[in-house]
């Protein structure tokens, strides 16, 4: 059997891992992958933390990662990356977006962040997220961009992702979303 | 059919409508919401939220009665509150089939407790299912469907919430389905009036009929035995068994598709197969005591923890002391985001004004149970549905003559229309003297903006009847200086109403209205959509 894809996307409600993390399915489904995905909804929509398991691959049982075996970890949010660290192992290849979002009576972002990023994740792509912000016009295509990044590292054929997010996205913002996605394709 | 990636929920409304249901009954709760809301989307169907789970299951069942295939939904504790109609709808059966999905909440993600609801199954003795991924769950509805037409019996389906949130692949059936039964009630007191007279023989025929199940259950293909390595065998049933094969893949297991009743024969015979037997269960040692009680030897919850959710890690260092991972430990600490109420919602207020006060506040179930955390801090007990109308006049009992009027009941709109009605009844009948304070915000909030008696809209967007609020309290018989409503965003009307109506030292009902700002958020798109 192929080895399983083990891809975790972290970060906080609202941020739309849970959209961005349905595409990645469908693209998986669409390069012909037996694909499973994780998430928990309810409480998470407050402001939470939230996180989606994709596993792909020719059989999948668990739909939820084994702790050390993720291969990519994305998070949209800087310090949620060090909470699931768990499923993270020194060969986890990490895609952090430097998006910063204060949880709720943390009056000042935890200086301790980013070293102890640097130190954990050795292979690890920064996305500066003013750079994604004036180059798409909207925060709200950050999660595209890191699909994009990831997707340089899964062998997923380009029309896969491409009809994937033609299925998913709004209408009307097809296009905007593909060019958000070829940013990140050429940010890795 | 094209496969389709779906989540548990999808995919049993899926599983349901092909296998021609055509009537959908519920009250939402998480993680079972989205069944419902899913198979209202389908032709020819008709899809209801009730007013809570008794009325479901009931009206479930007289249209099951009438010979519509009937899906009834629910969380687990919801089948609480159903457990009476349920247990006596065993002894009558149904005429089109039946299924109950009750969704189990294993570490509590979004609930007050995490019971085990295979217990439901063998007290009131019908049939379980358990799906262990969506393409199972869509299977296992159509073959509930089936089971319970062939054995005349409401049959369960227990996912769990990894299973009705997770998404796997699923292959649609190119054809629906047609139920055995043809619609029309048939008059039969014997089968549906249960006097004790023919309850007496009802229940011989529930008896008879586990016999027959135990019997169907060892030839049922979803029960199976994988052979793999003699050394370790492993019993186990839904998600777990996916965590299995994940961390164990050449070892022997007997799945269980169907949890209740048990494959006596099957299990003996696995036993006998395996060196060493292990039972993999979330929650209780359901299957454990009963292999248990067949003296045959297993390891089960002394090594696998009875609370909480299972996972691969947690199977494979229970069975394997010496298992190692190569997870990065990270010595910082990361602060928590605790979920808390919105910006914007309108609970905000009340909150405020109730943790200045220092009151007895008895909460209830919904979003505003979030009250009870900082920077609000003012709840003070939590237990189930309604529950805070009532606890309240409990301790204005005890208290007697020493009781203060210091006791608020604090309560959402779908949770007042669900079980606090009954509550504000029996604090008018049995004159209590409390204030309660009905939430209201138009929408079910909690389980993800689901209408309610109270919003005036049914599921399928329709407009609907709307509560009057103040007529209610006056035909329960509450004075109409006692019965105010006011704007959520107005601090100074809501504090004012607080005050005055705590002053007449009587029963009052006030209600604070405020929409939802995630509900306004969904409508506007909506809106823009369409």
């Amino acid at each position: 059997m192929s080895k399983i894809k083990n891809v975790l996307m972290v970060g906080v409600g609202g941020q739309g891992i849970i959209l961005s993390s349905d595409i990645f399915a469908q693209a998986a489904l669409n390069a012909g992958f037996d694909v499973k995905k994780s998430e928990i909804h309810g409480m998470s929509q407050r402001g939470g933390s939230v996180f989606s398991h994709i596993r792909f691959g020719e059989k999948v049982f668990s739909p939820v990662i084994p702790k050390g075996e993720a291969d990519i970890i994305v998070a949209a949010e800087e310090m949620e990356i060090l909470r699931w660290a768990a499923y993270a192992s020194s060969d986890t290849k990490a895609v952090i977006s430097q998006h910063r979002i204060l949880p709720t009576g943390v009056e000042t972002y935890p200086e301790d962040i980013r070293p102890a990023i640097d130190k954990h994740f050795a292979d690890n792509i920064k996305v500066d997220v003013e750079m994604v912000k004036e180059k798409t016009g909207n925060m709200k295509f950050l999660n595209v961009v890191l699909m994009g990044i990831i997707s340089n590292f899964l062998d997923l054929p380009h029309d896969a992702w491409q009809n994937a997010i033609n299925d998913l996205v709004p209408k009307g913002t097809y296009d905007k979303n593909m060019e958000a996605f070829a940013l990140g394709k050429s940010l890795a | 059919m094209a496969k389709r990636i779906l989540s548990g929920n999808e995919a049993i409304a899926l599983g349901a409508f092909e296998a021609g249901c055509t009537v959908g009954v519920g009250y939402p709760g998480t993680p079972s919401t989205e069944i419902l809301e899913n198979f209202c989307l389908y032709e020819g169907v008709y899809t209801e939220w009730s007013v809570n789970e008794k009325v479901a299951i009931e009206v479930g069942l007289g249209a099951a009665y009438a010979g519509a295939r009937t899906l009834v939904t629910m969380k687990h504790v919801g089948v609480n509150v159903a457990a009476d109609p349920l247990f006596t709808s065993v002894y009558t059966g149904i005429k089109g089939g039946m299924v109950i999905v009750t969704a189990d909440d294993p570490n509590m993600h979004s609930s007050q407790n995490e019971q085990d609801n295979r217990n439901y199954a063998k007290a009131a003795k019908l049939p379980m299912l358990e799906p262990s991924d969506s393409q199972e769950a869509k299977d296992f509805t159509k073959l509930a469907f089936n089971i319970s037409e062939k054995f005349d019996t409401p049959v369960f389906i227990r996912p769990t919430t990894r299973i009705s949130h997770s998404k796997t692949v699923v292959t649609p059936a190119s054809k629906v389905d047609k139920g055995n039964a043809e619609i029309g009630f048939d008059h039969d007191i014997k089968k549906y009036v249960m006097i004790p007279a023919f309850a007496r023989e009802r229940h011989k025929v529930v008896e008879k009929r586990l016999i027959e199940l135990r019997e169907y259950a060892e030839t049922l293909e979803i029960n199976r035995i994988e052979e793999g390595s003699s050394d370790i065998g492993f019993i186990t049933s839904g998600m777990p068994y996916t965590y299995l094969k994940e961390v164990f893949p050449d070892a022997s297991i007997l799945k269980l598709g169907m949890v209740y009743p048990f494959p006596e024969k099957m299990i003996r015979e696995f036993a006998k197969k395996v060196k060493k037997l292990y039972v993999i269960e979330e929650l209780d040692p359901f299957f454990e005591e009963y292999i248990l009680s067949l003296g045959i030897t297993v390891e089960g919850k002394k090594l696998f923890p009875i609370t909480g959710e299972l996972d691969p890690d947690i199977i494979k260092h229970a069975v394997n002391k010496n298992a190692k991972d190569k997870s990065i430990k990270i010595s910082i600490n990361i602060p928590p985001r605790p979920p808390a109420l919105c910006p914007g919602c309108p609970h905000h207020t009340v909150f405020t004004i109730l943790k200045e006060r220092n009151m007895i506040v008895t909460g209830d179930i919904g979003c505003y149970t979030l009250g009870v955390l900082p920077p609000f801090s003012s709840m003070d007990t939590c237990v189930d549905m309604g529950a805070s109308i009532t606890v309240s006049q409990g301790i204005e009992i005890a208290m007697g003559k020493n009781y203060q009027h210091d006791t608020v009941a604090v309560i959402g709109d779908s949770t007042f229309a669900h079980s606090g009605i009954t509550g504000l009844l029996n604090a008018a009948y049995n004159k209590r003297h409390s204030l309660i304070i009905v939430l209201d915000n138009g929408t079910t909030a909690m389980t993800g903006m689901q209408p309610n008696p109270l919003s005036g809209e049914l599921i399928t967007g329709e407009t609907a009847l709307a509560l009057d609020y103040e007529k209610l309290g006056q035909a329960v018989g509450i004075d109409d200086s006692n019965i105010r409503i006011v704007n959520a965003f107005k601090k100074g009307d809501v504090e004012e109403a607080i005050n005055s109506l705590l002053d007449t030292k009587k029963l009052s009902l006030m209600v604070i209205k405020g929409p939802c700002i995630i509900d306004i958020r969904k409508k506007k798109k909506k809106a823009k959509k369409d």
